[in-house]
């Protein structure tokens, strides 16, 4: 049987290196960080810790109700296309900073992307 | 909806409700302060049930075992019985062996236990005086160096328990106290890692605790610590700190003045400690960070040392529960 995407991308390690690269990120884009301002920064990593493992292909136990119910406050705050654009370039830069494989970054891309329909509560 | 049932009765728990809110909610009177699961004031036991886990972080993995769990973030699935643990189980007794004035609004308390009280530099404990009112203080003491406990009081304007320990309480005077908690500690094994401690006003107290903590475990890595006040006159120890600098070639101390005279002060820096020590370290990945003091300087430090390159799990916090000034009028 053929590895999974959480296998080849390095698991958990790799989460845990991808984390604070991505949240740092975010937190310095001025086109987005207003989102984050208002939250508590351990709880914040913690959940952007579980959504990376979703997105590399890990166990989790996301559900499309969660995301929707997680971001509603922030849609009603003008969370739009633009901001979940900005969001997925992060990730994507960050993988590139890791040097996570090509079709690796592709993959994790394609289920970020899935996503936006529930994160954008359409 | 999940149940409670305590002291022998059962109480429904309204919609997004905790156990605390649901408990005061039905008259029961238990003790609290902080309300967000930081000061350990309203821990509660579990006879059955299962709790979640957010009711037990930042509890001993002992006291887990033993069902340990805070009320005030506790908002169970599942129906729980619980009960309010002994008192001598979680409070000892202590005597007032000192109390100094260090500046015009902060004094020094030392207190000394019956038993010694097994702790690490920085954490905090709870005191409580005679009519049961409980407030949170960090430990500037170390195990090894000091017999007593030595904590550091803020006196704060409408603070009750902060004006009574200044004016009030005398040497030989007893006071419950329940503790050690928290994490804010120096941590060994790493003796290279660099550290970078800031703090402001009376959040020296567990900065002091950890940097003679990592002095007297060998740290070899640099350490910065940086007191910040208002004016020169809220500034204390810094002759014991610049004593350590001498003595320590890897250690550096930093008074900052944040208020007007703040360039005019001999060896003082004008500006925040959170700015000015952040403007001198600019890149602080593989460093620790320790941030005591008032709530706003501990949240933007933060944000600030991980945006510098520091991880989260290596910024170490220990904010002030202002409960007295938020209660304070505003008339």
């Amino acid at each position: 049987m053929s590895e999974s995407l959480f296998q080849r991308i390095g698991g958990t390690v790799a989460v845990d290196a991808a984390v604070d690269l991505f949240y740092r990120k975010v937190l310095m884009d001025p086109h987005v960080m207003h989102f984050f301002d208002s939250t508590d920064m351990d709880d914040q990593r913690a959940k952007q810790k579980s959504f990376l493992t979703m997105a590399f292909g890990g166990p989790h136990e996301y559900t499309g109700q969660d995301l929707r119910a997680a971001h509603a406050p922030l849609v009603a705050d003008g969370l739009n296309d633009s901001h979940f654009d900005r969001v997925a370039g992060h990730l994507q830069a960050t993988l590139e900073e890791l040097e996570v494989d090509e079709n690796c970054i592709a993959e994790v891309m394609a289920i970020a992307g899935g996503t936006r329909d529930d994160v954008l509560n359409r | 909806m999940a149940a409670i049932s305590f002291a022998g009765e059962r109480h429904a728990l309204a919609a997004g409700e905790t156990v605390l809110e649901c408990l005061e909610r039905t008259d029961h009177e238990i003790p609290f302060s902080c309300r967000n699961g930081t000061c350990l004031t309203c821990m509660m036991r579990l006879r059955t049930g299962t709790l979640p886990e957010a009711s037990q972080a930042g509890l001993r993995e002992g006291q887990k075992q033993q069902g340990y769990f805070l009320p005030c973030v506790c908002r169970p699935n599942v129906d729980l019985e619980i009960e309010a643990p002994a008192d001598a189980e979680l409070f000892g007794r202590a005597m007032v062996s000192e109390v100094t004035q260090l500046t015009l609004s902060v004094c020094r308390l030392r207190l000394r236990t019956a038993t010694p009280l097994f702790y690490h530099a920085g954490q905090f404990i709870n005191l409580r005086r005679g009519d049961g009112l409980v407030r949170s203080y960090s430990l500037a003491s170390v195990p090894r160096f000091d017999d007593a406990l030595e904590l550091h009081v803020k006196r704060l304007a409408g603070g009750r328990m902060s004006n009574w320990i200044c004016h009030e309480l005398a040497v030989g005077e007893p006071l419950d106290i329940q503790g050690p908690n928290g994490d804010c500690y120096y941590i060994g094994g790493e003796p290279d890692r660099p550290l970078l401690l800031i703090g402001n006003g009376s959040g020296l107290a567990p900065l002091y605790g950890i940097l003679r903590d990592a002095l007297a475990d060998g740290h070899k890595g640099p350490i910065h610590l940086y007191h910040g006040s208002r004016t020169a006159m809220g500034l204390y120890y810094g002759d014991e700190l610049q004593a350590l600098a001498k003595a320590n070639k890897n250690f550096q101390y930093v008074a900052c003045l944040s208020g007007d005279e703040g360039g005019a002060v001999p060896g003082a820096r004008a500006g925040r400690a959170e700015t000015v020590a952040l403007a001198e370290h600019r890149d602080l990945s593989g460093w620790r960070v320790y941030l005591c003091g008032y709530p706003p300087m501990v949240q933007t430090a933060k944000k600030l040392a991980f945006l510098a390159g520091a991880a989260l799990q290596d910024i170490l916090t220990d904010a002030f529960e202002l409960r007295d000034l938020r209660r304070l009028r505003r008339d």
